[in-house]
């Protein structure tokens, strides 16, 4: 006995007292899904890939990107970027721009040249009908899956209606150029000019264990308008098409389109670019009807395109078009009101729609065909076991983005098929709603607004009209995402605990609940900027 | 109008500690090899906020010392839940003795320590609202009097919350405490009462003054630094909520300490030698309501007919606050 007086105990250490005992509620660590994401129709995990920008890590950002998408620059430039309109950020001060950032980091790949290797083989061969966005993303991942990938493009250059459709002042030939040469060079065998006329002659020719059909819809849609013998009509699809050869179409001073989606929209912008005085879209709804999207429709009217709400063509004559006025029903369909008037005009461009030419699905048994489209499962395989569908063939929002999404997709469903099982996606978790984040600890930041090509240098040329970020600015957009329902360590629950109780397992490591002495208090939780930790009853 | 380098971090210095700060500028708590000073087993109710301030207080004072610091605690929770014989949660050299004598124990010790020529140690006196304010008052006079080497810090929740939630002289207007029932014309904690002791210290011309929150951890940290960094009497000021006393929600302590100095009710400031040198600016202002409504002392207040008046009354000591300390822009408010 050697304690001091009175003191009959060793001292202890409170560690003996296992505080945890007296939880009712335990906090988790959870991964939400963030709303960008859960938008994304390629799939791509954005907050992922920002995570690494933030840190100047532009490489591990990109890699991060390019699991989903292999074309982070042309996607920066024409994806309406669902994700922004999903973004959190949007509720606090104005959504991340993550496409700005996305095609900073595909520009960066092109310029730094960085590459991705192939998987290991596996001795399967599949064939790709068509080298539009679907396709050229199928072939991305079949390759990282190891398969042998080669795609028969009828058309003479590859990009399909990214190349055909998309006009040059929205997203640059070398731009595309340079992404579908990184996926051409995972080993992909493209074949140019060769159109398949016969899907499983073709498969049988090549010995392709499985075929993705991504051909893109190239037939216009028409419409009957009497037309005199002098009259020029043209259709969308031409136009654009014909902007990619040596000669231009010949659209003359005053052009009118008629139709009222993006293509219409990028047809008439294109006239002006060719030297029309006056471009007008003639439209049978009104702007708030009109399925193209309001910031191309805005950058159309700065750039001096006219638009003629309410009105339908009736006839075509020489020099001029007959326009009959239309109001809107109560349910909100145009109906024809008798007025007609005339517009002058050198030619009549056709924006009515597109549809995809099946015939080369003519002789395959069991795959169904409905409304122009090929019906698929939701692995996006159809009727006829082996042959997968994707893009512009199957009932979908025709855009570059989906197409990218089926492609992987399908790239997926492919290789589980190829090994005779199912893909399973994994499950969802729950989306990282605003209500969950505790957003005062984000720094207050503007988005960074890109540089927008002078009006007057637009009108004539077919310089892209958006600008990028440089490194400076899109650090600080990257910066500003709110990294929604995912970790970023920013150590709060680590510092805000009364009681000790999280471990901080270090850099890149996250963190960890000791339930020895978590008390259940949930401070951490309230304090988690990102909703990153759940609260879940205690089973007592 | 100046050009400025917009440096931009995400959540910058809010959160506790920022991956992509550089690791000098990353707080104490954020450190894996931080002190925890008051470690875990301790026996504070869940979501304590005087537990969560000890430690993020004495980490830093710690840190700032290098590592050579002893405390000297006055009665109270955070004296009765960290240290129930034979247990202790202190993992620093600590020693209590008496409710109201935590600052003439700390003089005691920084002189001994002078005595035995170890400059290094550094001595700091704590307590809560109670033992400082009321009961220790007199010694905490003597020892800024005196200017004798002692940090000392008080851990305010307002009321005796050990002893069953009785009022102390840092208890607010209109609070329900056990001893200021809700009841009669005017329920609660009389209005004109108590003290505000930062000013009391200032008034004592002490090298050092400041006020805290744990919802302001790098304000906290910066000024427990600030105070190491002196010698001579140093007194910081700390609000920590208690769920229990407040009757708020163990989830709510650091929002409500956050909305304590957002509404401006709890001026965070800095004085050296009785004069104010600096204070910090609200970042998000609220109206008062946003603070009183989620704690059950101020319940009486809301319900089918507000207390419209006695809710001014707490706005204008608010709003009194904001004009005095200078706690907002002016440029970016207009």
């Amino acid at each position: 006995m050697d304690k001091p007086f009175a003191i009959t105990l060793d001292p202890g250490s409170s560690l003996a007292n296992r505080t945890g005992s007296w939880r009712t509620t335990r906090p988790v660590y959870v991964d939400r899904l963030p709303p960008c994401n859960h938008a994304c129709p390629a799939g791509e995990n954005i907050q992922g890939w920002l995570y690494h920008a933030e840190s100047g890590d532009y490489e591990s950002a990109w890699r991060e990107l390019v699991k989903n998408n292999p074309m982070p620059a042309v996607m920066g430039r024409v994806c309406y970027h669902p994700c922004e309109s999903a973004c959190n950020r949007g509720s606090l001060d104005e959504s991340v721009s993550i496409h700005a950032v996305e095609r900073f980091l595909g520009d960066e790949a092109a310029r730094r040249g960085w590459k991705i290797e192939a998987g290991p083989s596996t001795g399967k061969r599949v064939l790709v009908v068509g080298a539009g966005p679907a396709g050229l993303s199928a072939a991305w991942h079949l390759r990282l899956a190891g398969h042998a990938v080669a795609i028969h493009e009828a058309g003479p250059l590859s990009g399909g209606m990214m190349r055909f459709g998309i006009p040059k002042y929205r997203l640059p030939r070398e731009v595309l150029d340079a992404e579908v040469q990184r996926i051409l060079a995972l080993g992909v065998e493209l074949k140019l000019n060769s159109k398949v006329d016969d899907v499983l002659a073709t498969m049988k020719a090549g010995a392709f264990d499985a075929c993705f059909l991504a051909v893109g819809a190239h037939l216009a849609k028409r419409a009957y308008i009497p037309a005199g013998d002098a009259s020029k009509i043209l259709d969308a699809v031409s136009v654009l098409r014909g902007m990619e050869g040596a000669e231009k179409p010949l659209l003359g001073r005053r052009v009118v389109v008629y139709g009222g989606g993006n293509t219409a929209i990028d047809v008439a912008r294109t006239a002006k670019r060719l030297g029309a005085e006056e471009s007008i879209i003639v439209y049978r709804r009104t702007r708030e009807k009109m399925p193209a999207h309001d910031f191309e429709v805005e950058e159309a009217l700065a750039e001096g395109v006219m638009m003629k709400w309410l009105s339908t063509i009736k006839e075509a004559g020489e020099a001029s078009f007959t326009v009959e006025k239309m109001a809107l029903d109560e349910n909100g369909f145009p109906q024809p009101t008798g007025e007609f008037e005339t517009i002058e005009a050198d030619s009549l461009v056709l924006a009515l729609g597109q549809d995809v030419d099946l015939s080369l699905l003519d002789n395959v048994p069991d795959l169904v065909v409905e409304n122009g489209s090929v019906r698929v499962d939701a692995g996006m395989m159809s009727g006829y076991p082996g042959i997968f569908a994707g893009g512009d063939m199957v009932p979908a929002e025709r855009t570059v983005t989906v197409a990218i999404g089926h492609g992987k997709k399908a790239a997926r469903n492919i290789d589980a098929w190829l090994r005779g099982e199912t893909y399973a996606s994994p499950p969802k978790h729950e989306v990282a709603t605003f209500d969950k984040l505790n957003t005062w600890y984000y720094a207050d930041a503007p988005k960074t607004v890109q540089p927008v090509l002078d009006i007057i240098r637009r009108q004539g040329t077919f310089e892209e009209v958006l600008g990028g970020l440089d490194e400076g600015n899109a650090l600080f957009e990257a910066r500003r995402c709110l990294s929604c329902g995912n970790c970023f360590e920013c150590d709060n629950c680590y510092g805000v605990c009364p009681d000790n109780a999280v471990i901080k397992l270090g850099p890149g490591k996250r963190f960890r609940f000791n339930y020895d002495y978590c008390k259940g208090c949930g401070i951490c939780v309230a304090e988690c900027p990102c909703g990153a930790i759940r609260t879940e009853p205690e089973t007592i | 109008m100046e050009m400025q380098q917009i440096k931009f971090y995400q959540t910058g210095t809010f959160t506790v500690g920022n991956r992509l700060l550089d690791a000098d500028q990353r707080s104490v708590q954020a450190n894996m090899e931080r002190t925890n000073s008051l470690n875990s087993g301790h026996r504070a109710c869940q979501g304590c906020g005087e537990a969560l301030g000890a430690r993020y207080a004495i980490d830093a004072a710690m840190r700032a010392a290098n590592n050579q610091v002893i405390a000297c605690n006055a009665t109270g929770c955070l004296e009765v839940f960290s240290t129930p014989y034979p247990e202790t949660s202190w993992q620093i050299p600590w020693i209590h003795s008496l409710f109201g004598n935590a600052a003439a124990v700390a003089t005691g010790v920084a002189a001994a320590m002078k005595v035995k020529g170890r400059r290094d140690v550094r001595v700091i006196a704590q307590g809560g609202d109670g033992g400082t304010t009321d009961i220790g008052f007199g010694c905490l006079s003597g020892m800024f009097e005196r200017n004798d080497d002692v940090l000392y810090i008080c851990y305010d929740n307002e009321a005796y919350m050990n002893t069953g939630v009785q009022r102390s002289s840092a208890t607010p207007p209109a609070a329900r405490t056990a001893t200021t029932m809700a009841l009669g014309p005017e329920p609660g904690n009389a209005f004109g009462q108590g003290k505000n002791v930062p000013l009391i210290a200032m008034a004592h011309g002490i090298p050092y003054v400041a006020t805290a929150s744990v919802a302001y951890l790098r304000d906290l940290e910066e000024k427990v630094k600030r105070a190491m960094s002196l010698s001579g009497a140093r007194y910081i000021h700390i609000l920590v909520p208690c769920p229990l006393g407040w009757g708020a929600q163990p989830s709510d302590t650091i929002k409500l300490a956050r909305l304590a100095v957002e509404t401006g009710l709890f001026p965070l400031f800095e004085a050296e030698h009785g004069e104010v040198v600096g204070s910090t600016r609200i970042r998000r202002r609220v109206p008062v309501e946003e603070y009183l409504k989620p704690q059950k002392r101020f319940a009486h207040l809301f319900g089918k007919t507000p207390a419209v008046g006695t809710l001014a009354r707490i706005q204008e000591m608010a709003d009194r606050n904001i004009r005095k300390y200078r706690l907002i822009d002016e440029r970016r408010h207009g």
